[in-house]
């Protein structure tokens, strides 16, 4: 039974003297604050914060907790968003002091056993890349674009060369674009050819001595590998430009295929993905960069340096390269999802690792197979790690729109496909299983499809049915903005 | 076969219906020559026992502040994590779910960030807090940027030398293209030189960051800094400490427009730099220049009162290159946990948080000072953190209380060159923080390992 006990908001659940956490006199002489502190600066209040027990909060937030959906408790089959087991394992050995208590100015002859983790990171990030140097400070895949594209501007900058453009082709991510915008690109979209590949014709035509950089994410978001993305990368080697490899969907090419073997000069993963992180309802990420070695020098630092002296003993230091672009933020990276990425890759091995891409592989062509009597899907006659299915025939025949079935897919206990994307498929239902389901657990699923499309269109236009709330105005939302809790809200 | 749930049997039944006869079948997309030979040069895989002791022995190699006594500063602290910001975070529902683009599946994560929202108003005293940025620098960078957008002036913008200088090497990365000068005035005496931070506003001055406490540790005068941003009409960005407004006056009150944090002291633990949570709020009238992620209330279809992703409009997955920012996620699992402690604080923890501060640095100040060749390097007030220097090199007082268990600093010569102190300076000073956590026993110590 779901219960909505406390789940007001914390303000509305307050009452004036309660508190769940209480401080120790202080046990040094002390002083009235106006001794210390210039009467201008101090508050004569403190912020009126909202006042509660410690049962007031656990319970307002663990009812809170239910009304989500997660990997833990549903398949959650995201497309784009790699939504696979977030082993338990990681989480007691990210706990371990001397990983979660060491500050980041300690002295690293205090952390060598940190430092070694995260350098053997590095290298493992280095090896599935296919390119030899990472950086691991960009705190998610955002903040890798932006860093590449920064390294990419230096690079130019350093060969007395000004190329201002950014290609990417029409599919690729929003942050794609955004990050070229901020990096001082001008954004230059490709169409894609019929199938949804890159058009070599079309990129031929964008490319010239102000290109930059090439961003294509591979495979695309269709869930395919692009057959020519040798010969793209040649279109662009050939003109003096770069490859920027968005990894965002490595599950399926980790152990198989290495962007630095198909012409990627750089990339990023996105380690609370792939490599388990886990995705925290939105974060934190961990987004490190690999590149070539004619690049390394403009890597933000600090990156992880191992010395082995003549007796045989080893060192880790941190060291920022020479022609560093600077940081894009403060301390060293986002550790503690890099970390359960450390941990991931340890446990699988690298078999492990090739054996996880084939089974999301194999998961994705299993689901879409099931759902092709009702679902199509235009694109490819297999798929890598996910698919995107069209609602296009079912929105002609029945009226049931793409968006209608994820809806109602969440009253059968599952979470909703990510609809419409990639724009080049209309009606676009992407999903993406795992290789972390079950063959029953897809059954089931393809199953609540097939219901689903045979249900009433009117029926389905308010799912969904059983869950706490369905379909918030999103218009009202925008119309009058409400962002923060105010004494009026009060139910 | 870790995590994997595939039986011969049923691998086989699945390829049948595929109608493949191999999974190389699904692989021939990627053509042969691209395909990685062999198998990857990784190390080899552990089981659960061998991969926990692998990492025992390496955690082992490591001592941070449970083992060692902490006074690490420098914008990361040793503040103290009530037990129920870990258990409630720990939730999977919490922690394996993804950014709620379904908000029927996502009410839990929704109303907590809307909370977290209006968390972050009342303690800056501020109309709109976004669901979170990274960390601390890149949200003075993202506060930047969004003045440079709100005043569409791209001309120059002004640190205070008191910025965190890793948080000045980041807004230096973002805006080298821009052609933006970044000019950092001076300190004197440990804080803003205001007579050389007013040279360097013109009427091309996007916004003024004020640090307070600033870098090291002192309080700046933020009103005075406000009042001259606005007298060139730029913007006046205040990066703050969220547990220093349990005694200080909110950014809000003293000029802010937008108001920005490191948010680590929020009950999130050191692990070596993050991840953290950048913190980001600002007046009503910026609203739709605000980076990231925005949660709205709104009603469902049956009128009842609900949580969803909100302003969508200015973001990288519908603007494209003309979003606010190239941001996609928020940091929620850590922006959740900032939600859960300032509720387990309420009013009086936050200030009985900020006022122990407060007394044992000044207690660790007296004491240190008190060592032979030991002193503050500025006179200017502080809170919980203060620089002290002498005519030995920082490291050298260092090696002495590592030596003894204690870790201080950082000595400014770790950090980034700071706009008015010498190479030198920097050589010879270290910060000392002072967290609710240590004790007058640990402070005594400390000053006695420092005297012989």
């Amino acid at each position: 039974m779901r219960n909505t006990q406390a789940v007001q908001l914390l303000s509305e659940l307050s009452h004036t003297g309660r508190r769940a956490e209480t401080f120790p006199p202080a046990d040094v002489p002390t002083r009235s604050l106006n001794e210390m502190i210039p009467a201008d600066f101090l508050a004569a209040q403190p912020p009126q914060l909202p006042e509660l027990t410690e049962p007031d909060v656990v319970r307002h937030y663990v009812n809170l907790s239910t009304l989500n959906m997660s990997v833990d408790t549903h398949f959650y089959p995201l497309g784009s968003c790699t939504m696979k087991y977030n082993p338990k394992r990681h989480e007691r050995l990210a706990k371990l002091p001397g990983i979660i208590d060491v500050h980041p100015y300690q002295s690293p002859a205090n952390m060598q056993g940190l430092l070694a983790i995260l350098y053997e990171t590095q290298e493992m990030l280095a090896e599935i890349a296919g390119l030899p140097a990472v950086s691991m400070q960009p705190a998610a895949g955002a903040q890798g674009e932006l860093t590449a594209l920064l390294v990419a501007s230096a690079y130019f900058r350093d060969k007395g060369e000004h190329r201002t453009k950014v290609v990417f082709p029409a599919s690729a991510h929003g942050t794609n674009p955004a990050s070229a915008a901020i990096a001082g690109f001008d954004c230059i979209q490709l169409p894609a050819t019929a199938n949804g590949f890159i058009d070599l014709d079309a990129l031929r035509k964008a490319v010239d001595k102000n290109t930059a950089v090439f961003m294509v994410t591979n495979p695309n978001t269709l869930g395919l590998f692009e057959p020519d993305i040798a010969a793209a990368a040649q279109i662009l080697h050939d003109a003096g430009g770069l490859v920027y490899i968005d990894g965002a969907n490595m599950n399926a090419i980790m152990g198989i295929t290495r962007p630095g073997d198909f012409g990627g000069d750089m990339m990023h993963y996105n380690v609370h993905k792939t490599f388990t992180g886990p995705h925290g309802a939105g974060g934190p990420g961990s987004g490190p960069i690999g590149v070539r070695d004619f690049l390394k020098d403009y890597l933000p630092g600090p990156i992880i340096t191992k010395t082995t002296a003549a007796e045989g003993a080893v060192t880790y230091d941190l060291t920022t390269p020479v022609k560093s672009i600077g940081r894009v933020r403060t301390h060293f990276g986002n550790v503690g999802i890099l970390l359960r990425g450390y941990f991931y890759l340890r446990t699988l091995g690298a078999q492990g690792v090739r054996d996880a891409a084939e089974q999301a592989i194999l998961n994705a062509n299993y689901l879409k197979a099931i759902l092709a009597p009702v679902l199509n899907v235009p694109m490819g006659k297999y798929c890598l790690h996910e698919f995107v299915a069209s609602a296009s025939d079912v929105l002609k025949s029945r009226g049931i729109s793409a968006m209608e079935i994820a809806k109602r897919l969440l009253d059968f206990g599952f979470h909703a496909p990510t609809v419409y994307f990639p724009l080049v498929v209309p009606e676009a239902l992407m999903m993406e299983p795992t290789e972390t389901e079950s063959k029953e657990t897809l059954d089931a699923f393809a199953a609540a499809v097939q219901m689903i499309l045979e249900e009433d269109p009117e029926f389905l236009k308010l799912a969904p049915h059983t869950l706490p709330i369905s379909r918030p105005s999103d218009v009202q939302a925008a119309r009058q903005p409400v962002l923060k809790w105010t004494p009026c809200l009060r139910d | 076969m870790a995590y994997l749930f595939r039986t011969p049997q049923q691998q086989t039944e699945m390829l049948q219906t595929i109608g493949v006869p191999s999974i190389d079948e699904l692989l021939t997309q990627i053509p042969a020559g691209l395909q990685h030979c062999g198998l990857l040069n990784l190390p080899p895989a552990l089981t659960e026992i061998e991969l926990e002791q692998h990492v025992r022995k390496l955690a082992a190699d490591s001592v941070g502040a449970a083992t060692r006594t902490c006074f690490l500063g420098g914008g990361a602290y040793d503040h103290f994590i009530p037990s129920v910001v870990d258990e409630i975070t720990g939730r999977g529902e919490f922690y394996t779910a993804y950014t709620p683009y379904q908000a029927e599946a996502s009410q839990g994560s929704l109303q907590a960030f809307f909370e977290y929202q209006s968390l972050i108003c009342e303690l800056t005293g501020l109309d709109v807090s976004n669901a979170s940025l990274y960390e601390g620098g890149s949200a003075i960078s993202e506060a930047v940027t969004m003045a440079m957008r709100s005043t569409d002036r791209r001309g120059n913008v002004v640190l205070c030398g008191g910025v965190h200088p890793e948080a000045v090497q980041v807004v230096k990365t973002h805006v080298l293209h821009l052609d933006t000068d970044v000019r950092v005035a001076p300190l004197v005496n440990g804080v803003t030189d205001h007579a050389a931070l007013a040279k360097l506003v013109d009427d091309q001055t996007a916004a003024i960051v004020v640090q307070d406490p600033n870098v090291l540790g002192a309080l700046e005068d933020v009103a005075a800094v406000s009042a001259l941003a606005h007298q060139h009409g730029a913007l006046c960005i205040v990066a703050f400490d969220p547990l220093s407004l349990g005694v200080l006056k909110r950014p809000g009150d003293r000029g802010a427009d937008i108001a920005v944090a490191e948010g680590q002291s929020l009950g999130i633990p050191l692990q070596f730099g993050g991840p953290y949570l950048g913190v980001l709020a600002c007046r009503n009238e910026f609203v739709r220049k605000l980076p990231g992620r925005l949660i709205g209330q709104t009603v469902d279809r049956n009128g009842k009162r609900c949580f969803v992703l909100n302003l969508q409009a200015r973001e990288q997955h519908i603007r494209r290159e003309k979003a606010t920012s190239n941001i996609c996620t928020n940091q929620g699992l850590m922006a959740l946990r900032a939600t859960v402690y300032l509720a387990s604080m309420g009013p009086q923890g936050l200030r009985e948080v900020a006022e122990l501060c407060c007394q044992k640095a000044h207690y660790a100040a007296e004491k240190l000072t008190a060592v032979p060749g030991l002193k503050l390097l500025s006179t200017a007030p502080f809170l919980k953190e203060f620089a002290l220097t002498s005519d030995k090199p920082a490291a050298h007082w260092q090696a002495k209380a590592e030596a003894a268990g204690f870790d201080i600093g950082p000595c400014l010569n770790r950090l980034p060159a700071i706009a008015g102190m010498s190479a030198a300076d920097r050589d010879r000073a270290f910060l000392v923080a002072v967290t609710e956590c240590r004790t007058k026993d640990d402070i005594d110590r400390l000053a006695a390992a420092l005297s012989c």
